[in-house]
């Protein structure tokens, strides 16, 4: 047997070192930051970059001819190269700055969503983020195209079989979920594409939880258009990518109006901006690009396979510690699911295990995760939700154990 | 764990445990519905009033965290023949023991008997709706507000 090539392993104390909010107290107890599926922390790197710009090189980019103006420029659009490097796209022109993953997919469900007509079908699945319903349920309302919903196993899995049943030429879009937000689960986006191609649809690839654990290949995948979130990939909040065919976004009409999306303005024709611009109306956040490098720059720097196989082994250790708690479910067991642990306890609502585990310096997320038809499949109003990153260790795992075991206490 | 105790208190266990006047009141001239989006909790509240106001019964069906199951328990036994505006005068005094920025006083704690046991969630402004949402919901019932309230 020939060894796989070692991947160096990721030291996550020299990581934590690395991210300045994580060395505080809360309630007295050192934060343990557990809610990385809402909003990841960010390196002080990330915060250097978009602070240095602000210092160095601040000014209005794509318009004036002065030095501070070109090298924002520069480093807006230098950004946007590594983004392109990072999701293996072909081409600058194919990446989209936008606001984050929800704005990215109500780009495409207003833009694209003008080739959809009345008894069309947009195919998503029961896993998604409501940022993933309500854009396409809207489209519906507006076009009279109908929304269909793929089901999933008790596992939290994409039932295969029930959602190609769901395929056919009325598909005109499908649009699924990467990695589940409150269950973790890993969907194959590469065989739902290659499926959805063979009917005609268009596949959007929901990508907000996947960027910071996986390596992820555009083209490998073959999706039509990928979006994610900054914010959830140690970056600053308020950008995000859409990435998009070049051939789709050429024939895809602009959906926001403004300054830099044009070329040419009269009061009888505008003339739109080439690719991507023509769907970056107005001054765009400068910085965020920016902060977003600087990200991409630091988890390269660690290694996306590095970054998974340390995830992993929180992911496999957690399971099992909470699972030996009495009355401890685990929601979302789906094979190869990444870096989150949903539970529920029984006799106690999620809240107060938040509550609780908060006060003993442990971040988590209780609620629905804006995936509200998740917990009706389940039967459950909500979960409590530990999602892990890069920096968390093994020691953050045992503080969140021991938090929990407390709430059975204080429950018991 | 001695400020989770503040919080989580023998009292706020026990009715979130097993809540009081939790039933349906077939009887009930008021009625209204409360949910708490944010989190999912759902409550649903029957009241019977006399002519002259005075509550009769008073009792809830629904789910939710311990907080908002406690106090809604709790808010029923104490309401249960209290007349109309004394009963107002309580919930507005319950509501603000959870949301006002004042410390209360000593003697808003005395007037709220039992349920000062609640100022503990004050340190605790993300779960200030969780202990309202029963107190806002009969406050609907008794102004015979059809909509459900919503604590958004
Ligand atoms: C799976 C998934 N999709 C989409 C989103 C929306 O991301 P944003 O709020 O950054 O636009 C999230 C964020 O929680 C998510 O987890």
């Amino acid at each position: 047997m020939t060894a796989a090539p070692a991947v160096k392993p990721l030291d996550p104390t020299k990581v934590r070192a690395e991210i300045p909010i994580l060395h505080q107290e809360i309630r007295g107890n050192p934060l343990v930051y557990l809610d990385n599926a809402a909003t990841t922390q960010k390196p002080a790197a990330v915060i250097d970059a978009v602070a240095d710009f602000y210092r160095r090189d601040n000014a209005n980019i794509h318009r004036g001819v002065h030095t501070l103006s070109q090298r924002a420029t520069d480093a807006y659009e230098g950004a946007r190269g590594r983004v392109r490097g990072f999701l293996g796209a072909a081409e600058d022109a194919e990446i989209v700055f936008v606001r984050g993953a929800t704005e990215g997919i109500n780009l495409v469900a207003n833009s694209l969503g003008r080739s959809i007509g009345a008894g069309d079908e947009i195919l998503i699945s029961w896993m998604e983020h409501h940022s993933n319903i309500v854009p396409w349920q809207l489209l519906c309302e507006r076009t009279g195209a109908v929304l269909k919903v793929a089901p999933i196993d008790d596992t939290g899995a994409l039932i295969l079989e029930e959602f190609e049943k769901l395929l056919s030429e009325r598909t005109k879009v499908v649009a699924m979920v990467h990695q589940s937000n409150s269950l973790g689960t890993v969907n194959p986006v590469r065989e739902i594409t290659e499926r959805a191609h063979a009917v005609g649809a268009k596949v959007l690839i929901d990508g907000a939880q996947a960027t910071s654990h996986r390596a992820v290949d555009v083209r490998e995948i073959g999706c039509d258009f990928y979006v994610t979130s900054a914010h959830k990939m140690f970056g600053p909040s308020g950008i995000g990518v859409l990435y998009g065919r070049r051939a789709l976004l050429e024939e895809m009409p602009p959906w926001q109006g403004g300054g830099d999306m044009i070329l040419t303005v009269t009061f009888e024709k505008t003339e739109y901006n080439e690719l991507p611009h023509k769907f970056e109306a107005g001054t765009p956040h400068l910085s965020g690009p920016i902060g977003l490098a600087a990200a991409i720059d630091w988890i390269e720097a660690l290694g996306l396979d590095a970054i998974a196989a340390h995830e992993d082994d929180l992911l496999r250790y957690g399971t099992e510690a909470l699972s030996e708690i009495p009355g401890v479910t685990i929601v979302g067991t789906a094979p190869g699911k990444s870096s989150v642990l949903s539970f529920t306890m029984d006799g106690v609502h999620p809240h107060d295990i938040g509550t609780i585990v908060d006060q003993e310096g442990v971040a988590i997320r209780t609620g629905h995760h804006c995936t509200q038809p998740v917990m009706d499949r389940f039967g459950i109003p909500a979960t409590a939700r530990a999602s892990f990153a890069a920096y968390n260790t093994r020691e953050d795992v045992d503080a969140l154990v021991r938090a929990v075991r407390k709430v059975a206490e204080v429950f018991a | 764990m001695s400020e989770l105790r503040d919080l989580y208190q023998e009292v706020i266990l026990d009715h979130g445990k097993n809540p009081r006047n939790f039933r349906v009141a077939e009887d009930a001239n008021r009625l209204a519905n409360g949910h708490n989006p944010l989190c999912g909790d759902k409550v649903r509240i029957y009241a019977r009033t006399a002519e002259d106001g005075t509550i009769e019964d008073v009792a809830f069906q629904g789910a939710g965290c311990a907080i908002s199951q406690a106090s809604t328990s709790m808010m029923t036994q104490i309401l249960k023949g209290k007349g109309e505006a004394e009963a107002r005068e309580l919930i507005a005094r319950f509501v603000r023991l959870i949301t006002d920025r004042a410390e209360p006083t000593d003697d808003e704690l005395e007037a709220l008997g039992k349920l000062a046991v609640f100022a503990g969630v004050r340190e605790y402004p993300n779960r200030a709706k969780c202990a309202t949402l029963g107190w806002h919901t009969v406050s609907a019932a008794l102004d015979r507000a059809d909509d459900p309230v919503s604590t958004e």
